[in-house]
């Protein structure tokens, strides 16, 4: 499974690859916000991303609902992985498409399990 | 008519904190006796920092001597950091990121908003919270060494 992990930080985008990498899934691209996210899903290929939300240059809700709005783009699932945790802010994601929404702080075994369902 | 801020604010913050060293950082932190902000005493070398902004301003601040941000940092991202790297920087600012967030949904009444975060290293750094802010410090314990979380709230 090929997957675009975008997250503006590296620590987090380090840790979320080490969690990948444990459940089988070695072919991880990385972006650093929304534009590089839509640069690096325009090259094809990938069955999955997973997005932060806040971010500089362009948001993970903006370039959710720009994959979504892609028909190119838009049977992609999307995780959202943020650190927020409001209610309202998860209702948004989801209404725009995200396909599942892990809140930071978060074990690796609930990733694990997102992206396990969301391969069912 | 602004929310006054009350102490019972301040919970969101420390839970989240424990919490986020739980299930991200794989210890455990144990809080102290929190204090207003004025009467504490720091001397720290690495802080991050994020500004709030809704129906209340303010800052979140988690700040660290040098070698407990090193070994909290490592141990959060599997690193193996002698000194003080971007990477580093990047963790403490991401940590402070969680806990901010974390805690923003108990506080819905202030519909607060995080902005991204901000790391700043030297020694004796100071942190400039708004003026007339609720400010409090609450010093937290972990086997990786000590460090202060550092709130400031005020309505707007």
């Amino acid at each position: 499974m090929k997957i675009l992990l975008v997250d503006d930080s590296t620590t987090m985008r380090r840790i979320q690859k080490n969690t990948l990498e444990k459940i089988g899934h070695t072919d991880v691209t990385e972006a650093g916000d929304g534009v590089e996210a839509l640069a690096k899903l325009a090259g094809g290929g990938f069955e999955l991303v997973l997005m932060d939300w806040n971010m500089p240059n362009m948001t993970g809700i903006e370039a959710l609902k720009k994959i979504k709005a892609d028909p190119a783009l838009k049977d992609i699932p999307v995780i959202m992985v943020t650190s927020e945790s409001e209610k309202t802010r998860i209702m948004e994601a989801i209404s725009s498409g995200a396909a599942n929404y892990v809140v930071k702080p978060f074990q690796p075994e609930t990733l694990a399990e997102k992206i396990a369902a969301i391969k069912k | 008519m602004p929310i006054s801020i009350r102490v019972e604010h301040v919970n969101p913050f420390i839970s989240s904190t424990m919490e986020t060293f739980t299930k991200m950082v794989g210890i455990e932190s144990k809080p102290g006796k929190l204090m207003l902000k004025k009467d504490a005493k720091l001397n720290y070398d690495i802080s991050g920092i994020i500004g709030l902004s809704g129906m209340a301003k303010g800052t979140v601040a988690m700040s660290f001597p040098k070698e407990t941000a090193i070994a909290v940092c490592n141990k959060f991202m599997s690193g193996d950091y002698k000194d003080l790297h971007p990477d580093i920087l990047d963790a403490v600012g991401e940590l402070v990121n969680i806990v901010a967030g974390n805690a923003k949904k108990e506080l819905t009444e202030f519909n607060i908003a995080i902005s991204l975060p901000s790391v700043i290293t030297g020694p004796n750094h100071k942190i400039i919270e708004p003026k007339d802010a609720f400010s409090f410090v609450v010093p937290f314990d972990t086997n990786l060494g000590g460090f202060h979380l550092a709130v400031s709230l005020k309505p707007t």
